[in-house]
This record gives C-alpha cells, structure tokens and sequence, in this order.
C-alpha cells in the first residue's frame, strides 16, 4: 500500500517548508453495519509521527472522523540537510513507515 | 492573523445563535452537544477558553461529508516564549466529538495543519488552540453537509 | 406557402446537424465533471501530491513491473516503459477486440492479457489490483482527447449503449438521457446534475472514500433510479461504457479524477 510524501528537496536554512502526506488506509469508523446488521469492526490509523533527524517535530491523535486515506500537512522550520522519518500506529497493529531527505544551504 | 475582536465576536455570535437550537435526535450514537462539552473539557480541563486567534478553514457547503477538506491556523510567532502547543478539533454531531488532536512546537513555524474529515450531518465544528502560556482559544464553524443523489448505501 | 418554408426549414436543419440527436448534447457543449463541481474538490484533484487518486497510481506502477501467473511476466516485460507504451491507450476503450468480435474494457483488457500473455488468474472486478493498474495506464493517458467509438467496427455496440442510454428503466421510470442531457446544470438533491462525461476513470469519489470504475459508477445510478444493475463486465455496461466513451470524444483525459 502506497504512501505519498511531498518534502521539498532542497530549502534555505531558516526557511518554513510545508510536509504533505497522503496513505493508503480505510479508516473503518467502527460505527458502521453491514447489509446483514453486523458492526464492522474499528480498523483506523490512531497516531501519526513525523521526526526530523531524530527529533519530534509534528504528532497527531487521529479518531474515525479522519476520511479514508489519510491526508496531513504541516510546517517545520528547514534546519539542517537530513531526514524526515514518518510513522503511522493504527488498529489491529497497523504500522507503517517512509522517509524523505532534505538539503538545507 | 488580524482577525479584529469585532469581527470575532459577530462570527462567535451567530454560531453561539445556532447552537442555542436543541437537537433532538433519536439516534443515540451521536455526540450530543454534552458530549462535544465533555470532550472539550477532556482537553481543556477547567481553563477558560477565550474567542480568537484560531482560523477554522472548512467549505461552508461541502459536497461529500465523508471527505471534507479542512485547514486550523493559529496566530502566533511561534517562538520558544510564545507559540502554539497543540491544536484540537471537535465535531458535534458524528458518532463521537473527537476530531484529531495535533501538537506542535517551535520548530514547526507556522502553526498550520490541514487534513480531510468526516462529519455525518450538518453540524458545528470546533477548534481550540493550547499556547504555550497555557490559555485556550477557539473558534467555531457551522458546515452544511449536502446529501448526495443516487448513492450506493440505500439508508 | 407555409407548409413549404417549414419543410425547408426541417430540410436544413437536418443538413446542418446531420448526427446529432434531440436531445444530445453537440460536442462544443461537452463538459466534465470536474466543471461542475467546487473549488475545494477541484484543488484536490489538480494537485498530484493531495490527490488520493494517485495512491493507487503508485500502486499501479508497482504492479505494471511486477512479474506474476506461469509464465512469470510482468506488464513491462512487453509493454516497456508505460508512459510512452501505454500513452493514450485508455482514450480508446473500451476498444473492438478482433478474436471476441465484440468491444472490450481497458479492465478486460488487463484480465486478458493475464490470462493469454501471463496466464495469470484475472483480477477480481473493483478490486484494487485491478482498479490500480487501469489507474496507472489511464493516468497515461491524462490530457489525451477521448477517441473511443472511432473504430468503425464498434458502430453496432455504441448504437446498443446509445439505446440502453435512452432507455426508461427501474421504478423511478427514468432513463440516463431524462437527467444527463436534460437536465444537467441542474440539481438532484444537493448535488449538481453534470453530462455523464467519463473523462477521470477510474476515479476517486469522496462519497466512496476510495477508487471506482465507470461500470461501479453505472451500477449506482442504475441503484438510484431503483432498477436491477447489469453485472460488472456484461455487454450492457460494456455498451454503455462506450456510449459514454464516444460521447465524450474530444474532452481530455483527467484520471485520475476526483469527484464528489
């Protein structure tokens, strides 16, 4: 299942870049019925991560209010060339990660 | 974000005029406003929360509630002394208040996030801002949600 | 005198438009539905790194280079590089299959090729193995004028699709035309009635949270005027999907679409 990150390749120091991801997952509520009446059970993404070169920069709680799919965007300040590493925790042991460098001058 | 206290207080009037409307409903699953109070308070505790400061960004009229494109800001310098900690969003009418809960520090620079959500009905979203002095702001939109024609699920 | 001017006036309108029907819409009056819908829904699907369409265009190209059935193939084994190989295909289709004798599905299409070329079990009709390789070869196609229809063998079928189009059916009593050449620009509910332009298959709809066929799509219309929907892959939606497909022709390829 595809995730896709958009970091900007390059940025000057001190510049605030925007972080877009967007991940395949379902996002099952947990408050729906099939056609037979049966609940189909929970299965969303609770917990985003994003570090950058280590440290936390951005963290999200997420609940069956989220679409399908997840799509976030958020801002860091470009501090120095590295890594960006993203971590998304869900039910039923879901776990996923990707990673995107940067170049800072 | 120069958001005026007169321009505000208009906006927080006409939702505070919405939501003085009782919501009868006979669905138990929805969160009630009690349930969106509780929520909140959930986060809040027993600090006041103040109107302002918090941009909510979400089509008046959306076309799909189950995919609905939403944009929190939060004016602030974003510096060590002075910036945003967290950001909560909540809904009023799903089956559950909770929206998302995101956290923020210095380094992010703009306190910005945007993400795509649900909201089951027409209804009123909330969203509230922890600063790094520990006061709470918040704004509030009303999102009308059209129903779609000739959709799969037959409810 | 009076009868002879109307008879003129009959003759050349028959002359001007020769192929067009009452209540067709003329080709520089085609519009996708991309136009009538908001602001927000556009943004989400012109931009490629918000579009969750795109998702399953990552996953296409996975599986275009992934070798799989006994003879143990991938696509590109063949096809090469898809974004030159595979440039317009989908504009086509659904295309005349000469051994079949009858028009096939860019969906059927894959499922035949698995099963001639990879011999490979096909893909289940929605699934998303199917829906992201039809993605990821349409996608090749974005921007592309829409040709379907052109081969001449393929008149019969369009003239079949074009009926069924026109056709009443369900308990609602109505047929695709009463709404879509009708009355779009209008609404149903609160939502905007558009064309019926098949341009952005497969596509994501908000309202499905994922990636739909065009035949998905028919099948939910075919739903909501209450009539019994044809089976995915039957020659009706086959036919209507081809209707559509040449109905369209000339509007640029947009997979993968997003629509509410």
């Amino acid at each position: 299942m595809a995730a896709l990150i958009n970091v900007p390749a390059k940025a000057r120091r001190g510049d605030i870049i925007e972080i877009r991801t967007l991940t395949s997952h379902i996002m099952e509520t947990g408050f729906r019925h099939t056609a037979d009446g049966k609940l189909v059970p929970r299965d969303i993404i609770t917990s985003f991560t994003c570090r950058y070169n280590g440290t936390e920069i951005f963290r999200a709680d997420l609940f069956p209010a989220i679409a399908a799919n997840l799509y976030l965007s958020f801002f860091t300040v470009a501090k120095e060339s590295g890594k960006f590493e993203f971590e998304w925790i869900g039910d039923n042991g879901y776990s996923s990660t990707a990673s995107a460098s940067i170049i800072v001058e | 974000m120069p958001t005026t206290r007169r321009q505000f207080l208009s906006l927080a009037g006409g939702v505070t005029v919405a939501g003085a409307v009782p919501i009868v409903t006979l669905r138990p699953l929805e969160a009630t406003p009690a349930m969106l109070n509780a929520a909140i308070r959930n986060v809040v505790g027993e600090a006041q929360i103040r109107s302002g400061r918090v941009k909510l960004d979400i089509p008046p009229l959306v076309e799909n509630g189950n995919t609905v494109p939403m944009t929190v800001s939060v004016a602030s310098a974003m510096t060590a002394d002075d910036h945003v900690k967290s950001i909560h969003v909540f809904n009023e009418k799903n089956p559950q208040p909770n929206i998302g809960n995101f956290y923020l520090s210095p380094s992010s620079g703009r306190a910005q996030v945007s993400t795509r959500i649900r909201l089951a009905d027409t209804q009123k979203v909330v969203a509230i801002a922890r600063l790094s002095d520990d006061t709470f702001w918040q704004i509030a939109a009303e999102i009308v949600v059209t129903l779609a024609a000739c959709t799969e699920e037959m409810n | 005198m009076i009868s002879w001017r109307a008879i003129a006036a009959v003759a050349l309108f028959a002359a001007a438009v020769p192929t067009l029907l009452a209540g067709e819409i003329p080709p520089d009056a085609r519009r996708s539905g991309y136009s009538f819908m908001g602001p927000d829904t556009r943004a989400m699907q012109d931009d490629d790194t918000t579009n969750p369409g795109m998702l399953f265009v990552l996953d296409g190209e996975a599986l275009w280079a992934k070798k799989t059935g006994s003879t143990n193939k991938a696509c590109a084994d063949c096809h090469g590089d898809a974004r030159s190989s595979m440039k317009g295909v989908a504009a086509r289709y659904p295309a005349f299959d000469k051994a079949l004798g009858r028009p096939v599905t860019l969906d059927q299409r894959i499922n035949l090729c698995r099963a001639d070329h990879q011999q490979a079990t096909p893909l289940p009709y929605e699934g998303r193995d199917l829906l992201a390789l039809s993605a990821f070869i349409a996608h090749q196609s974005r921007g592309t004028a829409i040709t379907a229809g052109d081969d001449p063998k393929l008149k019969p079928f369009i003239a079949q699709g074009r009926a069924l189009f026109m056709q009443r059916e369900g308990q609602l009593n109505l047929a695709c035309t009463n709404c879509h050449d009708d009355n779009f620009d209008k609404r149903l509910a609160g939502a905007p009635i558009t064309q019926a332009q098949p341009t952005g298959y497969p596509l994501y709809r908000l309202e499905w949270q994922t990636l739909g066929s065009l035949e998905r799509r028919l099948r939910s219309c075919m739903t909501g005027v209450r009539a019994q929907a044809y089976d995915y892959g039957s020659p009706e939606l086959v036919a209507l999907q081809l209707y559509l497909m040449s109905r369209a022709r000339g509007l640029p390829m947009e997979t993968p679409a997003v629509r509410p």
